[in-house]
């Protein structure tokens, strides 16, 4: 236990069980970025999974003719805001790897802009990962990534790529861009994976 | 584990903390810390704060803004004193940072308390004596309400106030055209800082200027 500091008695006490060590619930959606938002039309996006094996891709009208789903999920930030039951709309990417022939066990996700985040398949799996393009019954915003992001909901929200195009398959993991610049190569919130 | 070294009021919602951390490494222009506060029944809060100053001392000064709703600044702003310990971890940051390495010339706009990592950038960057431009674009409340007024005006600042201006000076929030005719043009690096909305149309209308999206680099508060 640290030393208490004086004064300080808190106001928040919301170490509910739905929340990480360290974080605190908010009802806005803050936003983290490292520079400017993309502009992204519909007509010219594409999403691609590129592997040892070739590439896979999807228009923008491709991709919505696939299975939707519908999410609720908790998202957690590593600036330490989590917001609890969240909607979304998207597909899954055990849909979008259905097809996909790879030995590789690691991705890294890349998006318009130039940002990338490096996530284990393991963790897109199963039920764990979408491309998501709706938030809240609305289309997504472009500072939250629109028209489409990557959502990996058990992992701090700055794996879940905004603006993303592809995926690409790796032998090995690799660092992407904040785990680059002083965030962890995993990142997750009920370990506390902030940093380095 | 950091003391309160000194506390000094900088507007009528915000000061600065200055802290000395026995084993700090010092920090780079533009890194944050986490504050940790610990409440009696064993309560633990904490927030990430961007770092006014740069270098290899043990010791660094933070800036922070009373948010009417937060649950840790009002405490840094209006409770803690001199002589108080608060547990700190840090430096943290690798990406919205400034070193006199850098030679680009460096145009700097902030909104409100985002002006805090800014500072910092201008004193590294006259610390170091470096030759390349750098420039600040502060928008802000009202004259009483810039952070570190007095040391600004020894820099390149251009103040654009959205409440209350001194006489002959334009009151409105930034606009595309007042950020055309302050900022350095594309080439130079940019560091945008401030709430979220501010980022958002400040980022659209460097690149709408031509500033590549590269060379633009954001940090956002707020929801």
């Amino acid at each position: 236990m640290s030393i208490f500091t004086r004064g300080f008695s808190g106001r928040g006490r919301e170490n509910g069980p739905d929340l990480p060590p360290g974080q605190y619930l908010t009802e806005d959606f803050p936003v983290l970025s490292a520079g400017p938002t993309p502009d992204v039309a519909k007509e010219d996006w594409r999403f691609e999974i590129r592997t040892e094996n070739g590439v896979t891709g999807w228009s923008w009208d491709e991709f919505m003719a696939l299975k939707i789903d519908e999410v609720s999920t908790d998202i957690h930030c590593v600036t330490r805001w989590s917001k609890l039951g969240t909607s979304w709309r998207g597909v899954s990417l055990d849909t979008l790897f259905e097809h996909v022939d790879t030995s590789y066990e690691y991705t890294m996700a890349h998006s318009y802009g130039g940002y990338t985040t490096n996530v284990p398949l393991e963790d897109l799996l199963d039920g764990k990962a979408w491309v998501a393009f709706e938030f809240d019954g609305e289309e997504l915003d472009p500072e939250h990534g629109g028209p489409a992001r990557l959502l990996v909901p058990h992992l701090y929200f700055w794996k879940s790529a905004k603006w993303v195009r592809g995926l690409e398959l790796m032998p090995q993991d690799q660092p992407g861009f904040w785990e680059q610049n002083g965030y962890n190569m995993y990142g997750d919130p009920w370990r506390e994976e902030r940093y380095w | 584990m950091g003391t309160v070294a000194s506390t000094r009021r900088e507007t009528p919602t915000g000061r600065s903390i200055v802290l000395d951390v026995p084993g700090w490494p010092g920090n780079i222009a533009g890194q944050h810390v986490d504050v940790r506060l610990t409440a009696p029944d064993g309560y633990q809060a904490t927030r990430s704060y961007s770092i006014a100053s740069a270098g290899p001392e043990p010791h660094f000064e933070l800036a922070v803004d009373r948010l009417p709703t937060g649950e840790v600044s009002p405490y840094l702003v209006d409770e803690l004193r001199e002589g108080d310990q608060v547990e700190v971890r840090g430096p943290l940051g690798g990406w919205f940072v400034w070193t006199p390495a850098e030679t680009r010339p460096v145009q700097l706009i902030a909104g409100g308390s985002g002006v805090v990592p800014l500072v910092a950038m201008l004193r590294s960057h006259a610390a170091a004596a470096a030759d390349t431009p750098m420039r600040l674009l502060y928008s802000v409340r009202s004259p009483d309400d810039r952070f570190f007024a007095d040391e600004l005006g020894d820099w390149d600042v251009t103040y654009a106030y959205t409440r209350s201006a001194p006489d002959g000076m334009p009151v409105g929030r930034l606009t595309a055209d007042t950020v055309a005719a302050a900022v350095l043009p594309p080439g130079a690096l940019v560091f945008v800082c401030g709430p979220t909305r501010f980022v958002e149309a400040v980022a659209t209308w460097l690149v709408d200027l031509g500033h590549r999206p590269q060379d633009v680099k954001t940090e956002r508060f707020g929801g």
